[in-house]
């Protein structure tokens, strides 16, 4: 909403995108390993594609220098905890030589013209920003610097601290110089992005911009705006995913309860809006309704294991030569479940809307907003607002297209919330997976990995998939990839050197409502790989880390892998119902190990005590960020490992809150967290999804070695211990 | 409609609102307090934690009649003006946040925490049941020994 208030320099920028697609191509061949052919995601990743879809307008970055010495970015990401608000703030302290505390980051309304540009997924905001901001930043210094020799009339000038400073020690202000350098006559120089060796934040940790703002309770998320008129919202829906409205017996009684605005039939439920929402959430609690048949409600967890099942097929007798380690996994639904429930505010008349969420898609939100409610996309103004979390959760525009709708059919603004148990129920989950994995090994040698993964369909219907379809003839493969193959395979390969590598995915489409979550299919597949590598090295007589390092397949990894293990004292003595596990990851050109501790003398109450973390990211922006999304991702991992999942039933989940859905808490986590990250070797490669399937790896290995129970099914510890909510 | 008089971060306030209606939503809907959040409304996620007459409670199922007469801190009012409180300070030192949606009710519950015991044991901090989605329970377990070290050299 923030308009250009002060008299400011603009600059527009036209800097050449670049695009990298080569990654480490061929494994070394001095390896007593079997060599591995590059898979396609180590030639070119999910990151790749989504840059190349999004380099035509990847430097359209609004970036402005004010009078009073500021510098605001327009960011066209959206921030939902990940730091991509302070890391980039970082980037144009960097290059414009303006202390962070003067850089301002403000999240871009939806900008159609940025098309694939303006999306935040596959961990790949830095790997897409870094140059784009840096370049940024680097021309407004470039005219700052101009303006500057205009001035003082001389070309012997640099940059600190927001001012340039003559060699003869005159100074002039960013705040001085930012109308004159918005001159568009201005001549500047050329524009080049610092060196390596001279960043200096860069690398250097930084704690969040908005810091302060969380904790005296500023921040503002979306229900927290005041927009006028716009009044508290909620729906009452259907007993199972998708039944329709039928009838509603009591309107007129509902109507008539205290607080109550207005009473609307929407596609998705009954709308009711109240002067508050403890008003909004007892009228709609209230309300008598019948409904038609749902779309999934003969589905249960048992019909969908049957299901995937039968479609990952199997591998038939022993293998013709070797030894086979064969190993099945079981994944359960999982809930997105940010704390902040799906949410948005909209403000519909009759020739122009205007919408507040959190929102990593925007444009493409709009565009269904405008479809949805029958106007020109000119007419909808999407405003992103930074969200209470996301973990995949808010590519889809789902509440902002609902609340939409409902402020078109009550004629008035509305404030949307979704319950927990709605958010729980009716949000979208991680899809159940089945997996079949066999290695094959001879004479200490690994000789062939073949996992087949079959997979609930996960819903790409949200801008990362359509960015991904415009640009699949692009891609490097001879074969036509159905599309989740091509999200698969440019996303999920093997680190290790296991000779003959085949991954592949069958998804089966049951209408669940699903959606990529934190680190999308690498979560159980490479988590399961990792369990399975620990049981092929028991096999081969060979300790978890040793083994490991023999076939990882670059130095990089090895590195990664030595440094968590001498880290984490791999291999120290630990009583009984005790042990360590180790699990590695390389996705988003970085890579990540955990080593962790667990206490598993209670077979159903395990607890991780102590976890151990190193990761490369090429280049950390954000140190202490980076290692925030570590920790972030251990702590996913050790919920839906041990306890956290969804159970099917009647195509309902039966989890309707916290209290159900057992996301860790406090107790469950571990009091002694340490996270190293590797020197920079070059540019920065993706964080925010890295640490899932790795953790997942090193918690299942450290249960099985306490517990000497192989870990097949997850979460490991699922009853359902709580009576449900009512459908 | 009943009128309910109480305290709120220092100030005198006076809503109308049904005796039942959850103290959380007198606070957002009606006096445009937003620091606590929404996240169950069942009590169990706790992102709404603040203080009642200086005690942990959650808003979201406390009805406003109970609040009557009572002093009501959100996170809003526990800073000094602007000198922060020690789980706050501890708080930016130990950069804790992510997404931040919990952090009002985590540093509540933190501040009540030393209010009870000076110098809480990894066992007073596991019982702190918050439910923080990004999962910074390690950052927030170190703030809150870092903010009892703060308090005790006040």
């Amino acid at each position: 909403m923030t308009r250009f208030r002060r008299r400011a320099m603009l600059t527009l920028l036209v800097a050449a995108p670049t695009l990298t697609v080569a990654g480490e191509l061929l494994p070394t061949a001095a390896q007593a390993a079997v060599p591995t052919l590059p898979q396609l995601a180590d030639l070119v990743d999910l990151g790749d594609v989504l840059i190349l879809a999004g380099a035509p307008t990847a430097h359209m970055l609004v970036l402005r220098v004010d009078t009073d010495g500021t510098a605001t970015l327009r960011l066209p990401r959206a921030e939902v905890g990940q730091g991509i608000t302070t890391a980039a703030a970082m980037l144009v302290a960097e290059e414009l030589d303006l202390p962070l505390d003067r850089v301002h980051v403000e999240l871009d309304d939806a900008r159609p013209e940025l098309s694939s540009s303006q999306l935040t997924g596959s961990s790949n905001a830095i790997r897409s920003l870094y140059g784009p901001v840096r370049r940024a930043a680097a021309t407004a210094r470039a005219r700052l610097v101009a303006a500057a020799a205009a001035r003082l009339r001389t070309v012997d000038l640099r940059t600190r601290d927001g001012l340039v400073v003559a060699g003869d020690g005159r100074t002039a202000r960013y705040g001085e110089l930012a109308a004159a350098a918005a001159e568009p006559s201005l001549l500047v120089g050329p524009v080049i992005t610092k060196p390596d060796r001279d960043l200096r934040v860069i690398g250097t940790p930084a704690n969040r911009i908005d810091a302060r703002a969380m904790v005296t309770g500023q921040q503002r998320y979306t229900l927290d705006l005041d927009v006028p008129g716009a009044r508290p919202t909620m729906v009452r829906r259907p007993p199972t995913i998708n039944g329709r409205v039928a009838a509603v017996a009591n309107e007129a009684a509902v109507r008539a309860m205290p607080g109550v605005l207005a009473v609307a039939v929407v596609a998705t439920g009954v709308a009711v809006v109240a002067e508050t929402f403890g008003q909004a959430l007892d009228a709609k609690d209230a309300l008598v309704v019948s409904w038609t048949a749902g779309t999934v409600d003969g589905e249960s967890d048992a019909t969908v294991s049957t299901r995937l099942r039968a479609a990952a097929a199997g591998f038939g007798g022993p293998p013709l030569l070797g030894q086979a380690v064969d190993a099945e996994f079981d994944f359960a639904f999982v809930s997105h479940a940010p704390m902040e429930t799906n949410s948005a505010i909209a403000d519909v008349r009759a020739d122009r809307a205007e919408i507040w969420s959190a929102l990593k898609s925007p444009v493409q939100v709009q565009s269904g907003i405008a479809q949805a409610l029958g106007m020109a996309e000119d007419d909808v103004t999407v405003h992103v607002v930074q969200g209470g979390g996301s973990f995949g959760r808010r590519l889809f525009g789902d509440a902002a297209v609902e609340a939409a709708l409902i402020s078109q059919a009550v004629g008035m603004p509305v404030k949307l919330m979704w319950s927990r148990v709605d958010d729980m129920r009716h949000g979208r989950a991680r899809a159940a997976s089945h997996h079949k994995i066999r290695v094959v090994h001879a004479l200490g040698s690994v000789l062939s990995l073949d996992h087949r993964v079959a997979a609930v369909e996960t819903d790409f219907g949200h801008g990362v998939g359509d960015a991904v379809t415009a640009n699949a003839e692009q891609l490097p493969v001879a074969d036509d990839l159905a599309f989740p193959n091509i999200v698969f395979r440019t996303t999920v390969k093997s680190p290790y050197n296991f000779g003959l590598t085949n991954q592949s995915l069958v998804e089966v489409p049951m209408g669940f409502h699903t959606g990529s979550w934190r680190s999308v299919y690498s979560a159980n597949t490479r988590g399961a790989e990792e369990i399975v590598v620990d049981e092929v090295a028991e096999a081969a007589g060979k300790d978890p880390v040793a083994f490991r390092r023999e076939h990882l397949k670059t130095a990089r990894q090895r590195a990664v892998l030595d440094k968590v293990a001498a880290e984490g004292r791999w291999g120290r003595a630990m009583p009984a119902g005790f042990a360590q596990g180790v699990g590695f990851h390389d996705e988003y050109k970085s890579c990540v190990a955990y080593l962790v501790e667990i206490d598993a003398r209670d077979p159903r109450a395990p607890r991780v005590l102590k976890a151990t973390c190193a990761v490369d990211v090429g280049r950390a922006v954000n140190p202490r960020g980076l290692e925030s999304q570590m920790l972030g991702g251990l702590t996913d991992a050790i919920s839906t490992t041990l306890r956290a999942g969804l159970h099917i039933d009647a195509g309902l989940p039966l989890e309707g809150s916290y209290s159900q859905f057992h996301y860790a808490r406090q107790k469950d986590s571990p009091t002694d967290v340490r996270v190293f990250v590797m020197p920079a070797t070059g540019d920065p490669g993706g964080a925010g999804e890295l640490g899932v399937p790795a953790a997942v790896g090193a918690i299942a290995n450290a249960y099985a070695r306490a517990t000497g129970v192989k870990p097949r099914s997850f979460p490991l510890v699922f009853p359902v211990d709580f009576e449900p909510y009512p459908r | 409609m009943p009128q309910h008089t109480f305290t709120v971060n220092g100030r005198s306030v006076t809503v109308e609102a049904p005796d039942d209606l959850p103290t959380l939503w007198a606070l957002r809907d009606k006096l445009g307090v937003t620091g606590p959040k929404y996240g169950c409304g069942i009590n169990v996620c706790k992102a709404c934690t603040s203080h009642l007459d200086g005690a942990a409670f959650n808003p979201c199922v406390t009805p406003v009649a109970e609040v009557a007469g009572r002093s009501v801190t959100t996170i809003e009012g526990l800073a000094d003006g602007d000198t922060l409180h020690p789980v706050q300070q501890a708080w930016l030192e130990q950069d804790v946040a992510q997404c931040g949606y919990c952090q009002p009710g985590q540093i509540m519950a933190a501040a009540a925490l030393l209010e009870r015991t000076d110098d809480p044991t990894d066992a007073d901090i596991d019982a702190i049941e918050n439910v923080c989605r990004c999962g910074s329970y390690f950052r927030v377990r170190q703030a809150i020994k870092r903010a009892a070290e703060l308090r005790r050299a006040r």
